[in-house]
């Protein structure tokens, strides 16, 4: 007769309150809702311009309110800690690789990615600063 | 085992987060910060006739649609699986609310960047 | 035994099947000098304190995998722990998170065993070989695909650290998955369609969420995380290309 009751600890959704690692992890999931919020305001752009000059001029419009700025100033916010969360975990997908010999190192693809996020958001600032009327 | 059809949503998840990360801090400050108060930008420069011009060119058409289609896809896998980290299991329920959004939202940006014409 | 006068409080999650209702946290005050582990620790209570206290150890040297333990609620290996680098504050030891509680600091293992057997961890050739041919050559370059992978000691630390099979336990999990990917990535085996099977389960690398935590913890810098999420790639290339190539994506 064995004397054996395993005991099974329970796990409940607060889980990852427990260590700073997991928090961050958890911002970093929650990015998603500002990125499908923000999306969803484009969305809201293009439904409007199908409907006409006047509707499209009511989206716009609302893009100007002191409200609507400031939720973008957070969503900005939000879509650079995106860049560099991305980046930062994108080493851990990728597969070993050897440039001359050595390990590509973690910090290169991080730096890396960053660098031509920073480089492509500058080039589309500028494609649409140049565009004209 | 069974296989899995994650691969799917998870190459939409891929694609649509390496988009967000490299060009989508710049697009937040252009459409939702420099126009609306003209700054650094001309405060007309998203206006109706440019931007129906812009949305009936074949290649602004696609831009906007793989931006809020790929963005979509990213965000709401992420919050699906996320439902699962917080211990939210509605199972079948919560996939069809994320992904079935997702798609819906989808199809609504092509029906309405398709009725504009070319 | 330590005589300098210097204490630290150790507290340690208790269970005895036989005996208790639930686990419970007993607290001791262990003399320690500073060169002592957290697993001397344990192993000075059960010598001179409470000899009833249980736990797993053998090399005392981060290689066997047996000590693993929360300490202060984070998956290390008692033996690679030291007291003094938490005293004078408590040191709060219970038994690897995730696992079911066999009893005090000893977990139910079944399950890993189980998973680690069902990846097949040995290498399969790709076809046969006899003595006559010798041994197989292997680069450097090829052998540092695997080597990192081939380091883990089976200690369980990253299914502790795992939130996802602390949610799912049907989850392979980040150690046996870096070790199915250790067998796959090696020149000389060619059983990666056999392990394929397993990789493109929900069970498999789909219940991963990149969450990295596994990689901090591994005592023998395996990096989990890193074999798990390459094998996402491995597995939706897989996925996509089955209808073209039948036979697997398996090179």
């Amino acid at each position: 007769m064995s004397n054996r009751r395993p005991y099974v600890r329970p796990m409940d959704g607060w889980w990852w309150r427990s260590d700073p690692f997991f928090v961050r992890y958890m911002i970093r999931e929650a990015t998603s809702v500002i990125v499908v919020a923000y999306a969803v305001v484009l969305l809201w752009g293009a439904v409007r311009l199908a409907q006409g000059e006047a509707a499209y001029n009511g989206w716009l419009e609302a893009l100007r309110s002191p409200l609507s700025v400031a939720f973008h100033a957070l969503v900005l916010a939000v879509f650079l800690y995106h860049t560099w969360s991305w980046f930062s975990i994108m080493p851990k997908t990728m597969p070993l690789i050897l440039a001359s010999g050595r390990r590509l190192s973690p910090a290169v693809v991080t730096g890396t990615g960053v660098a031509v996020s920073a480089i492509l958001c500058v080039v589309l600032f500028l494609l649409v600063l140049a565009m004209k009327p | 085992m069974k296989r899995s059809n994650a691969p799917i949503f998870w190459s939409l998840f891929g694609a649509g987060g390496m988009l967000s990360a490299l060009i989508g801090p710049a697009l937040v400050f252009i459409t939702g910060i420099a126009v609306p108060l003209g700054f650094l930008l001309p405060r007309d420069h998203m206006n109706y006739p440019r931007m129906l011009a812009f949305a009936q060119n074949w290649a602004g058409k696609g831009f906007i649609f793989v931006v809020i289609a790929l963005f979509l896809w990213h965000g709401t896998h992420r919050i699906f699986h996320s439902l699962h980290d917080l211990g939210i299991h509605t199972g079948v329920v919560a996939k069809l609310v994320c992904y079935g959004g997702a798609l819906a939202l989808t199809l609504i940006a092509a029906a309405s960047l398709i009725s504009l014409g070319f | 035994m330590a005589d300098n006068g210097k204490l630290i409080e150790i507290e340690v999650l208790r269970y005895r099947p036989e005996q208790d209702k639930e686990p419970f946290f007993q607290t001791y005050q262990v003399s320690f000098t500073d060169d002592m582990s957290v697993l001397q620790g344990l192993q000075h209570i059960k010598d001179y304190l409470d000899g009833s206290l249980s736990f797993r150890w053998s090399c005392r040297m981060a290689i066997c995998g047996s000590c693993g333990e929360m300490i202060n609620g984070i998956p290390k290996l008692g033996c690679k722990t030291f007291l003094r680098d938490y005293y004078p504050g408590k040191v709060r030891v219970e038994p690897l998170a995730h696992f079911p509680i066999e009893r005090d600091l000893v977990v139910g293992v079944e399950d890993f065993i189980g998973k680690l057997e069902s990846i097949k961890p040995y290498i399969i050739p790709k076809e046969p070989r006899t003595l006559a041919e010798g041994e197989y050559l292997q680069t450097p370059a090829q052998l540092e695909q695997i080597l990192q992978f081939s380091s883990c000691i089976n200690c369980m630390l990253c299914y502790a650290a795992c939130p996802q099979y602390g949610l799912n336990p049907d989850f392979i999990g980040p150690g046996v998955l870096a070790l199915l990917h250790r067998y796959n990535a090696d020149s000389r085996d060619g059983a990666r369609a056999q392990r394929m099977e397993l990789v493109n389960a929900e069970e498999g690398v789909w219940s991963c969420t990149a969450v990295g935590y596994c990689s901090e913890v591994c005592p023998k810098q395996v990096d989990p995380a890193n074999a798990v999420n390459q094998n996402k790639t491995a597995s939706a290339i897989d996925y996509f290309l089955r209808f073209v190539m039948p036979k697997g994506a398996s090179q």
